[in-house]
């Protein structure tokens, strides 16, 4: 599903972000990726959403090695991922159906599909009575997963976050990887950066631990569908 | 949710069919062009102040083609309203300016000839004040006869032109007097009107698209973060672009209509004075409006002027807004 071959990432006028990184994360794993302040953890994710580019090296995700894919073809290329935020990236003047919807109203999606999956990914996520409110009438926990629901609501077969529980109390973070557990059961490949080592222990899967731009651990693959 | 294929480990991720799209695709533009209209609605102040401006630049040159246009349709009738005299010798006798009469009021292109014979222009003179004494000092009536020529209505200057020439090449006729210069004179002058309001319009066009293009600019500034999140779940450059788009074809649009009131309520304004000068001068002349095509061509070309201006902001602006 994710595939790192040499990638290395030099920002302009910054150091070394990624140094000749190797790695392979299969279809159907969920892999925790950790490792200090400016380890290099969200500039790994960046690669894979194509905020930024590789400097060496090539990433292919899904099939697609990200050299290829345009400027233009970006867009489409990210409907194919969804991507989870510390700062959940809500749209403040909407409300939370409307949040939600706004991938499939992107991928043109009929008024009654748009509905139905909506009603089904807020269901998921436990928030199908919070529909019409704002975002920010929501506790911060519940915006995350207004978040997540946005982020699952297009069924994209890779999840990537960002520390998605960097402002949530633990029992709330624990809620947050069991969403994502579930999701993993569903057949959803899930890539999550965290600071979290007590919850990354504690839940047992695969966990990349970069340092300084290298991949210094990586406890193998234990969920990937052979 | 989804449902994995364990095969392949990849999902099946169902998109919409094409059916789907289109109407999605048609459904997206009517909730553009509403969401953007609300938009406006909800900073009222804002919104009306650049309206204003649009409906002001519009309405300036739309003016000025409604006044030179009704200039033009005054002045249309005025070379061949004009009465032309032709003069006999002095010493030809008024049965000569008789039989030139008659005759020349068979001709095509003429629809009247007076004769005034020299004894009644005289008394027509000597009616002036002060001219009295004079005339009475003189010998003999030193006038001409004179023939009065109006010309059918509708005939081009150069055709009432030629006409007054046909009379000076007949025997005994010693001048032919054309005073059409004043009207070629006021011609010359709306055409240059005509020409200004023409410049007008371009250099208030663009003014519009540059208005347009900077309020569009600012709200693009001010939505940073949500086109930036807009980006990041995979919304395509026309995505993003359309409100914005929308927005501009608003502006355009009500700045148009805009621009019909105040041309509406200047000529109204205008109407009344106008009227009464006319009467004035014997004439039913009435100004008139710039008519539905004329409206239609306010209110159009202040939409493609809006969405120029919308396309050129969003143009220059958008593509430099990427997540990070
Ligand atoms: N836009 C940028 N320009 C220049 N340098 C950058 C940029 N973004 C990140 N860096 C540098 O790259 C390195 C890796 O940053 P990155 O954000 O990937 O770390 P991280 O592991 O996500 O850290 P944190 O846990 O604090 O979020 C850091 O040294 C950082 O200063
Ligand atoms: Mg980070």
């Amino acid at each position: 599903m994710i595939r790192f071959e040499a990638v290395g990432k030099r920002y302009p006028g910054g150091g070394e972000a990624l140094a000749t990184l190797d790695l392979e994360i299969a279809a159907g794993e969920f892999v925790f990726l950790t490792g200090p302040s400016g380890a290099g953890k969200s500039t790994l994710l960046k690669l894979v959403s194509l905020i930024e580019r590789p400097s060496r090296g090539q990433v292919v995700v899904n099939g697609q090695n990200t050299r290829r894919v345009s400027r233009r073809r970006i867009p489409h290329f990210r409907r194919g991922l969804g991507m989870v935020f510390q700062d959940h990236k809500l749209l403040a003047d909407r409300s939370v159906f409307e949040n939600v919807a706004l991938p499939l109203l992107i991928a043109g999606f009929s008024q009654r599909d748009i509905n139905r999956r909506v009603r089904a990914a807020l269901d998921l996520v436990g928030l199908v009575d919070k529909a019409p409110r704002l975002p920010l009438t929501l506790s911060t926990g519940e915006q995350q997963r207004v978040g997540i629901a946005r982020a699952v609501v297009s069924k994209p077969p890779l999840l990537i976050a960002d520390e998605p529980t960097g402002n949530l109390d633990p029992a709330l973070s624990l809620e947050i990887m069991r969403l994502f557990e579930r999701f993993n059961e569903l057949g959803v490949t899930l890539l999550i950066a965290t600071h979290d080592i007590d919850l990354v222990t504690r839940l047992g899967h695969r966990r990349l631990e970069l340092v300084e731009g290298r991949l210094i651990g990586d406890t193998g693959s234990s969920d990937a569908i052979a | 949710m989804p449902s994995p294929d364990r095969r392949t480990g990849e999902l099946r991720r169902t998109g919409p069919g094409l059916l789907a799209r289109v109407r999605g695709y048609f459904r997206l533009h009517v909730q553009n062009l509403l969401g953007a209209l609300g938009r406006l609605a909800r900073q009222p102040v804002a919104s009306l102040l650049t309206v204003a401006v649009i409906g002001i630049a519009l309405a300036l040159p739309a003016g000025l083609d409604v006044l030179v246009s009704n200039a033009r349709t005054l002045s249309a009738g005025w070379a061949s309203a004009v009465d032309f005299s032709v003069y006999l010798e002095p010493g030809q006798p008024l049965a000569r300016a008789e039989t030139l009469a008659a005759e020349a009021r068979g001709r095509p292109g003429v629809i009247a000839v007076e004769v005034i014979s020299a004894e009644e222009a005289l008394a027509q003179l000597s009616r002036f004040a002060g001219l009295e004494a004079a005339l009475e000092a003189l010998e003999e009536n030193p006038l001409p006869h004179t023939l009065v020529v109006r010309p059918r209505p509708g005939l081009s200057a150069e055709e009432v032109g030629a006409l007054a020439a046909g009379f000076e090449q007949l025997e005994g006729i010693d001048l032919v007097q054309l005073d059409t210069a004043w009207v070629e004179r006021f011609l010359a002058i709306v055409d240059i009107a005509r020409r200004a309001s023409g410049l007008t319009l371009m250099l208030l066009g663009f003014a519009v698209i540059v208005i347009v293009g900077n309020t569009i600019r600012l709200d693009i500034e001010n939505r940073r973060s949500e086109i930036e999140v807009v980006k990041l779940i995979g919304g395509s450059d026309g995505f993003i672009r359309r409100p914005f788009l929308y927005g501009g074809l608003w502006y355009g649009v009500i700045g148009g209509l805009l621009a019909v009131v105040f041309n509406a309520t200047a000529l109204l304004a205008l109407s009344g004075p106008v009227q009464r000068l006319a009467g004035l001068y014997g004439t039913d002349f009435a100004l008139q409006g710039p008519g539905f095509a004329g409206l239609g061509m306010l209110v159009g070309g202040g939409a493609l002027l809006g969405w120029l201006g919308a396309w050129v902001a969003t143009s220059r602006h958008l593509r430099n807004i990427e997540p990070t």
